[in-house]
Formats: C-alpha cells, sequence, structure tokens
C-alpha cells in the first residue's frame, strides 16, 4: 500500500509532514513555464504610478511579500495603496513582517499568514491590531516557520527547485505546524528538513535607487530580497530615486536586483516612512507610537486609516501630513545620530 | 538574609549575567530585546572583540546606540559586512556561532522554548509573534544562552504550550536523533532568582547559581517541575560598578529594556 500526501504525491521516504497549509508552491516545471510565459529579456520602461502598480498587481486573494525587514526599508508607500483600493483576503508571508503585516491585518486587507515573526514590534511590544484580529479568528495563522525556514522558502523557489533541505526546526512544533516534510538524508542517513518552494504572486521591496527598467542597488542589508526579488512572480519596486541606466553600469556588482525580475518601478521618495531606510532617514518613532496606541481598539484603527490613509490622496500629501521637509530632515539628523534617541512607546 | 538591598534592578542584572556569559573572540547570534543589551555590554567591557552577528545581515557592528530593530542600519554600523538573511543563516547553520542568545516566554525542563502562542494555536489565548530567528538559532548554536526574565510556575512549564524552539527536546541525544547538529543545544538559563545549566546525562535543567539574597525554595517554588542541584552550588556574580555605569549611560541610557 502505498503512501500519498494530501495532493496524492508518493511519501515513500517521508518521516514527517508538517500540517501547515503549502503557501504559493508551484512545481518546478510549473512555475519555469510561468517564467517563459510572463517575463522577458527584453528592456522597457517600467515605470508606472503608485495606483497602476498596485491595481495591475495585486489581486484579491493573493499570496503578497514585502521586502526589508521589520521597520527596515519596508516599502509603506504600497502598503498604504493597498490599504487604499481596499483589497482583500490577502494571504501574506509574514516573513519579520512587521509594521507592514500589523496595518494591513489592521486594515482588513490581510487575513491570513504563514508566520516566522509576525504580531510584534520588536523592542516596541506586541502588536495590538493584528493580534487582536488572529486571538478573534478574523485572521488565520495558515502556517508557521522559522525565519531561515522563510528565506529558504525563497531560495529554493528562486533557484527552480522544489524544496530546499535544512537542518532547522528539527524537533519543534513550529515544523509540525509548517509546510516543510522530513526525510531521511540519503547521504548522511540523518534526518532533514525540507523546506518546500515559495513562490509569492507579488512582492514589493523599497530600494535606495534604480533604472527605468527596475535594475536596483540597495545601501544596506539585502535581508532577504536578493532571493525574493527572483522567486516572486511579480515585482514592485519602489524607489528613492531613479537613476540613469549610466550610473548602475558604471559599478554593476551594486546591483542587487536585475530588471528582468520586475515588473513594476515606483519613484516614492521617502516611501518607507515611518520606517527606517538605511542611511537615509531613521524610524519615526513619534508616528509608530501613534499608531500603536490608537490601534489598541478598532476605532482607535479605523481613526488612524481615516487620518493617514484614506484622508490623503498621495503619498506626497501623507508626507506633509507626517510632518513633511522639517521631520525628514530631523529622521535625517536621527539616523546619522546627530539626534537622541526617543521611545515615546514606552509603558 | 542580611543582605543589603542591591544597587541595581533587576533586568540591569540579567543584561550583566547575559554579558558575562559571552567571551571575548567568540561569535554571538543576538535576537532582540535583552540579548542585544548583553552583547553591547560585552563588547564594551571584557570582550571588545566580540563578533556580533544580526539575523538580517549585519555582522561585526560597532554598536553605537541601542537599535531597536535586529535589521536596522545600527546592527552593522562600522560592521564588517551588511550581508543577507541567507548569508547569516548558512553561516550558522555551517558552525560559525559559538553562542545563540534568546529571550523565552515559555520553558520547559529541558530549554525547549514556547514564543509562538499561549493556548491552543488554533484558538489562541495570546497570540505571540512566533519563531523568528529563534529555531534557527535554537539549532545552530553550539551553546545557546537563554533569558527568561520571569522565571514562575507560568513560565518554568512542564509542557510548553506550543514548542518554538527546540531545546533538548525530550532529552539526552534527542536533538541528534531529530537530526539537528551535534554539539549544540542551549547552555545556560539566566532568570531572575539563578543561571541554570543542564545535567550531562538527562539535560535536566539545572541550577548553577543563586542570585545574591536568592533561595533554592524560590528557585524551586518558581518552576512547575523539579529543578536539580549540584554538589556545589555558587552564588552569581555581583556587577562590577564599571558596568553598571556602561550599561546605564552608554548601552541604554533611556532605560528602554532595562528599565528607569
Amino acid at each position: 500500500m502505498s503512501i500519498t500526501d494530501k495532493r496524492g504525491v508518493p511519501q515513500s521516504n517521508v518521516l514527517l509532514e508538517g500540517q501547515g497549509e503549502l503557501i504559493g508552491w508551484y512545481d518546478p516545471d510549473d512555475a519555469r513555464d510561468w517564467v517563459i510565459q510572463n517575463k522577458s529579456s527584453q528592456r522597457k520602461n517600467n515605470i508606472v504610478s503608485i495606483e497602476e502598480a498596485v491595481k495591475k498587481y495585486i489581486h484579491d486573494g493573493d499570496y503578497i511579500a514585502s521586502g526589508g525587514f521589520g521597520h527596515v526599508r519596508v516599502s509603506m508607500a504600497i502598503v498604504y495603496e493597498i490599504i487604499r483600493q481596499k483589497k482583500r483576503n490577502l494571504v501574506m508571508a509574514g516573513k519579520t513582517a512587521v509594521h507592514d503585516l500589523d496595518l494591513l491585518v489592521g486594515a482588513g486587507c490581510v487575513n491570513k499568514v504563514e508566520a516566522a515573526y509576525s504580531f510584534g514590534h520588536e523592542m516596541r511590544g506586541l502588536s495590538p491590531a493584528s493580534r487582536r484580529k488572529v486571538e478573534s479568528g478574523e485572521c488565520v495563522v495558515a502556517a508557521e516557520t522559522s525565519n531561515a525556514g522563510y528565506q529558504w522558502r525563497f531560495l529554493a523557489g528562486m533557484m527552480g527547485l522544489s524544496f530546499i533541505p535544512a537542518r532547522t526546526l528539527l524537533g519543534t512544533d513550529t515544523l509540525n505546524h509548517s509546510s516543510c516534510k522530513v526525510i531521511e538524508d540519503p547521504f548522511t542517513g540523518k534526518p532533514v528538513a525540507l523546506i518546500p518552494a515559495a513562490y509569492p504572486d507579488c512582492a514589493f521591496i523599497h530600494v535606495h535607487r534604480c533604472d527605468m527598467y527596475g535594475n536596483s542597488q540597495i545601501d544596506a542589508n539585502s535581508v532577504e530580497d536578493f532571493e525574493l526579488a527572483r522567486c516572486a512572480r511579480h515585482l514592485i519596486i519602489t524607489t528613492e530615486e531613479i537613476v540613469d541606466e549610466e550610473l548602475i553600469r558604471r559599478e554593476p556588482w551594486r546591483t542587487i536586483i536585475p530588471f528582468m525580475v520586475v515588473d513594476a518601478v515606483v519613484q516614492v521618495p521617502y516611501g518607507s516612512h515611518p520606517c527606517e531606510m538605511p542611511g537615509l532617514y531613521y524610524y519615526d518613532e513619534n508616528h509608530i507610537a501613534e499608531w500603536l496606541d490608537l490601534s489598541r481598539t478598532e476605532e482607535g484603527t479605523q481613526q488612524y486609516l481615516h487620518k493617514y490613509v484614506f484622508g490623503v490622496r498621495s503619498f506626497d500629501e501623507y508626507m506633509e501630513l507626517v510632518g513633511g521637509v522639517r521631520q525628514m530632515s530631523y529622521l535625517k539628523r536621527r539616523e546619522f545620530l546627530q539626534e537622541p534617541m526617543t521611545a515615546p512607546w514606552r509603558k | 538574609m542580611t543582605e543589603n538591598k542591591p544597587n541595581y534592578n533587576i533586568r540591569e542584572y540579567l543584561a550583566y549575567l547575559g554579558a558575562v556569559a559571552l567571551e571575548d573572540r567568540k561569535a554571538v547570534f543576538v535576537g532582540t530585546g535583552l540579548p542585544i543589551i548583553a552583547a553591547m555590554l560585552a563588547q564594551k567591557t571584557h570582550a571588545p572583540h566580540l563578533l556580533i552577528m544580526f539575523e538580517a545581515g549585519g555582522i561585526g557592528p560597532n554598536l553605537p546606540e541601542l537599535p531597536i530593530s535586529v535589521g536596522e542600519s545600527r546592527t552593522f554600523h562600522k560592521g564588517l559586512i551588511a550581508t543577507s538573511m541567507h548569508d547569516i543563516m548558512s553561516l550558522s547553520q555551517a558552525g560559525y556561532i559559538n553562542y545563540g542568545f534568546l529571550g523565552a516566554a515559555q520553558m520547559d525542563r529541558y530549554g525547549n522554548i514556547n514564543t509562538t502562542v499561549i493556548g491552543d494555536h488554533d484558538h489562541p489565548k495570546t497570540r505571540l509573534p512566533g519563531s523568528g530567528g529563534a529555531a534557527d538559532v535554537g539549532s545552530f548554536s553550539r551553546k545557546l544562552i537563554i533569558i527568561a526574565a520571569k522565571q514562575s510556575k507560568q513560565t518554568f512549564v512542564n509542557k510548553v504550550d506550543f514548542l518554538t524552539t527546540a531545546g533538548y527536546l525530550t532529552g539526552f541525544g534527542a536533538r541528534e536523533k531529530a537530526g539537528l547538529p551535534r554539539n549544540t543545544g542551549p547552555h545556560r538559563v539566566i532568570t531572575q532568582i539563578g543561571v541554570y545549566g543542564f545535567r550531562e546525562a538527562t539535560k535536566e535543567l539545572e541550577i548553577v547559581s543563586l542570585h545574591p539574597g536568592e533561595t533554592l525554595e524560590a528557585a524551586q517554588a518558581n518552576s512547575s517541575f523539579p529543578i536539580h542541584i549540584p554538589e556545589v552550588l555558587e552564588t552569581s556574580p555581583t556587577p562590577p560598578p564599571e558596568y553598571l555605569r556602561i550599561l546605564r549611560e552608554e548601552v541604554d541610557p533611556m532605560g528602554i529594556v532595562i528599565g528607569k
């Protein structure tokens, strides 16, 4: 009698199967076919408006992933636009998704998460809005994993493989609630975790600069974005500035994302606010504290969204509302340690 | 006890004990909260050549102030490399880290940690952030140091609600049997009462030292499982004034983690 998994695939040597939902996985041949049909080596001007980018590449029910890490180099401009366009039933990669995920869950756009690190704000404490939705059942955690686990889902995807073997998660409930499987490593005879590939329907990544085709440079740690950019089916790049192709070609070793994986380029200076953009501006702690405070209640959450998302027509208008040039110069000085630390969210 | 009231609070003390657990010229993989504080304090005192690694890609920073996120620019300030999570996790899996440094919401006698949910997974009483990098640090560290700031019957439990990060699982040999790298696992657990290690034969929690003024009775009363007692029980060290000064003035002057 042959054993098969939920999808009917024979499981001859599987020692253990995680019970988490397998999100965003495709047979590598199907993933290749998709790339062949949808991606092109023909360079074209990819610059679009933020409204257009979100309208075209993010649809209700999609599996989305946000670049950066926690409150760092996150494309908040895209997050606000997703909320503004009232996208629904999105599934989000909780790969150290913090402020982005909290807002999207709080706003009712995301109702399913695969969690590596989610529903927290690191040292600032837990996320009132998204926790409330998880604890009430409005938002479902469909699978658990770890940061390396998520990272390596993207790695397998970008490599065109169905999985990556790893020696993490073994023995844990995190694995039991993940979409991983454990087999006996045919080389060592020891158990090894197989981490399935992930192909998000759409990823959005904020970068320091790129050209009109999407060739992008990040002047900081790349976190998971090298892999995420390459495994995502659609990729929106938001950028602090758009530069001439010549500038990219002068130092090609600095290019971390090449144009052929990019679908849209949107220029949004300060597009990560209130998150940090390394080397440019630090977190806007007052703004984050305002969110953490207001999001303690559903009414407060709506009040915040009304003021900063629905109440403004563009990211520029939002920037004016949060303090404009004056505030951004302060955050720039703060980034360069020329202003003292603040922690207004501290209880 | 006739002890004078110490001139430091418990979080300052935990940071100090975390710092002294780190040796100079070793590599440490640092999680958010008290572990960052402890690593910074170690770097500014007895371990100036401590190699600090952050999961988001920072290696070898000279931490200028307390990073709020383990991914921000402070984590590679004057660092050696600002790389990727894949790089850090791969280096860790390949054996390059000596110490891992984590906090814990709930822990059992084998050092298994829960940071995912309190209550049932699908109907949680409290949803916590999940593994983050913890399950990875717990898998790859040669010596894992756990700071459980609030030891009590609710946090030192017989069975964790959710086993997020592997300690010694069910005891001696269980990690290797599960496929985790050999010669890895929890080394020390630091709480407000004492410092704990793990018995070699069973990998069960055993007290190593009691903090000044604390008692074995308190250690046991604040645990749901029996705590083993070694033949020689030490007293945890007292922080030198210079450590406290650096901690308060340079590491966390706003008291974000250590309190005021």
